[in-house]
């Protein structure tokens, strides 16, 4: 069994049938890639993950344990973190305390009165933060205001948040989404190097074939709210319903 | 305001000493009488404990005159009941308006935005419509709340001079004043506002110690990107709550400590426009900053109490080295701005300050350091020949 579970998953927006019973199994410690055409029903399937939208019917596993129903912080302290498509960071604090804040939820759960403890005397929470900068390699940005950021610094320190909480299972949605060749690149080696380093199962939502070929070990391809084929990338590439999907939009 | 945040000792020792010397500082404006030093101090609590909810996580309460209005009732009833000493009432007052804040914030914070305004709002004004009328067995309705001669009091010996009693601490009346005079100043020490103003302290630095912790940090998360948080594995939900019931038993405080320098308390001070008064002074002093809600809690009440009570006889005496004809313009002009008017001088202040400083005084002050700090800047590049960093 896998670490994440799908099982018999629908999802109606009115008339709509977003997710036709969709079945996915994701294997611990593997790149899962999700790819489709726009509008197959991939962003409504990774919300659906995180509890941001619940599905009609259907029900998600992670390592045996039911997600749907419960609240986005208690899925997230079960070890799923989430990238956003548009960077979803901290701007007016520091890049320090962005990343703080993910190490004090780890270490401290979803609430703790700490009122009267002081930030700068957490010398453990702030070695961690400081080891994650240096893991993305912004360690020269640290008291910089997030909102001044790049769009590509922007990515990496919201990988350093989600990072800094150790999760088991990753989840991407188009982690590349509007970057120039150069970010995309980075991007793809950050991600190579975050999956070196760590053992972290890790679900990419994406468009961009370049990508998807370079990280994943196994591409499930959803078109119309169903799964049409999954398979290694070198078998998804000549796969007939993949081609018929596309329609030859993306060169496959 | 960079340095301060690395200096938070410096500015919390000069904050003491301001707030100490408030007597001698403030006897040159004017403002030196115990009655309005007092209410400085007060009304800087209240300010201080709002700013910890709307300074932090920018939820906006519009009702927390709700809670100065408990802390005022339960310290009155204090007197009446227990004590003249002011110390049973003031912790009454914080308790119950802690408890208050805990009902009043679990069914607000459902909500954001300004539908938690709204909410809020609606609130407080019910507290003060059923102050006004249903509750008058507690409230005592429109008269207000009041000690009389015949009031239990049953751990106080009885007066037998006929007189009411004053509010004390252990004997301190809290009307006590030592008047001296300096410089021609005539200075006035008062115990009441020495009280108020030792707790404000203490309030300041709880506030400085909140700023700088863990759960700081996380209101602070909340104002910016609450959803983000809610991915990284926090519930909001308890730390805004916690904030609400803070900053509702800050409000409690203030509002005991005004029925303890005056042993009265009526609906009025639950009203809407108290309210209103407290965002003003958070907004006007710097919200989100350290001292600007004690500066703004200033401003306002100076304006209230001295801008008020100059009337057009006065505005004349300024204006008597002038010819007869020019003297009555002047006042004619300027008479609107003063006295009763002196509502409008603040709201040209407050339109001012969000449009030209949205930081508050706060911002034009450390703008003012700034420019200062430029030119010492500028002076260390020519002697050194190192740019200063």
């Amino acid at each position: 069994m896998g670490i994440l579970e799908v099982q018999n998953v629908n999802k109606h927006f009115g008339g709509l049938h977003a997710l036709n019973n969709v079945n996915l199994s994701v294997e611990e410690g593997t790149v899962h890639a999700i790819i489709g055409p726009n509008g197959a029903g991939k962003s409504t399937f990774l919300n659906c993950l995180i509890g941001k939208l619940k599905p009609d019917t259907g029900t998600v596993l992670f390592q045996g344990n039911p997600v749907l129903g419960k609240k986005p912080h208690e899925i997230n302290q079960m070890g799923i973190s989430r990238v956003f498509q548009t960077p979803e960071i901290f701007t007016d604090l520091t890049v320090f305390e962005n990343v703080m804040i993910p190490c004090f939820a780890k270490r401290d759960g979803s609430f703790e009165l700490n009122a009267l403890k002081r930030v700068r005397r957490e010398a453990d929470i702030r070695e961690k933060a400081e080891q994650m900068l240096l893991d993305v390699n912004m360690q020269d940005k640290i008291h910089v205001e997030a909102a001044s950021l790049s769009r590509g610094d922007k990515r990496r320190l919201e990988m350093a948040m989600c990072l800094a909480q150790d999760p088991k299972l990753l989840l991407l949605d188009e982690p590349t989404a509007g970057m120039a060749r150069a970010d995309t690149n980075n991007t793809i080696d950050l991600l190579k190097h975050i999956g070196e380093t760590r053992n972290i199962t890790k679900v990419i939502i994406e468009h961009d074939m370049h990508v998807v070929f370079s990280l994943a070990t196994k591409i499930s391809v959803l078109a119309q709210g169903a799964i049409i084929a999954e398979d290694i990338p070198d078998n998804i590439k000549g796969h007939p319903k993949v081609r018929e999907a596309y329609l030859g939009e993306a060169e496959v | 305001m960079l340095k301060l945040k690395n200096n938070d000792t410096a500015l919390f020792l000069a904050f003491c000493v301001m707030v100490l010397a408030g007597p001698i500082i403030l006897a040159p404006l004017g403002a030196g009488y115990p009655d309005l030093l007092q209410r400085f101090a007060i009304f800087g609590i209240f300010a201080v404990g709002y700013n910890i909810l709307f300074g932090l996580t920018g939820y906006l309460s519009f009702g927390h005159a709700a809670f100065l209005g408990v802390g005022s009732y339960s310290a009155v009833w204090m007197f009446k009941l227990l004590s003249m000493n002011i110390i049973p009432g003031i912790i009454l007052a914080v308790i119950l308006s802690g408890i208050f804040a805990l009902l009043i914030g679990f069914i607000t914070l459902r909500r954001s935005g300004i539908y938690f305004s709204i909410l809020t709002l609606a609130f407080a004004q019910m507290s003060y419509s059923l102050a006004y009328s249903v509750l008058t067995p507690i409230t005592n309705g429109e008269t207000g709340l009041q000690i009389h001669l015949a009031d239990p009091r049953i751990l106080d010996t009885k007066s037998t001079d006929g007189s009411l009693p004053s509010t004390n601490l252990f004997g301190l009346e809290m009307n006590d004043t030592w008047r001296t005079t300096l410089f021609g100043m005539d200075l006035q020490f008062n115990v009441g506002f020495y009280v108020s103003a030792i707790l404000l302290i203490l309030c300041f630095y709880l506030s400085i110690r909140i700023f700088r912790s863990p759960f700081g940090l996380m209101l602070r998360a909340v104002k910016t990107n609450q959803n983000r948080l809610m991915y990284t594995g926090v519930n909001t939900k308890p730390y805004l709550l916690t904030a609400f019931v803070i900053s509702g038993m800050y409000a409690g405080l203030a509002g005991g400590l005004l029925a303890a320098m005056d042993p009265l308390a009526g609906a009025e001070r639950m009203q809407w426009t108290e309210s209103g008064t407290v965002v003003l002074m958070t907004i006007l002093g710097g919200t989100g900053t350290l001292l600007g809600p004690v500066f703004g809690a200033g401003a306002i009440k100076y304006f209230e109490n001295i801008f008020s009570k100059v009337n057009d006889s006065v505005l004349a005496g300024w204006f008597n080295f002038m010819p007869d004809w020019m003297t009555d313009t002047m006042v004619f002009l300027l008479g609107p701005f003063f006295g009763k008017g002196w509502h409008l001088t603040l709201g040209l202040v407050f339109m001012a300050v969000v449009i030209f400083l949205p930081g508050g005084l706060m911002e034009g002050a450390s703008k003012i350091a700034n420019l200062f700090g430029k030119r010492k800047n500028k002076g260390s590049v020519d002697s050194t020949g190192t740019p200063a960093e």
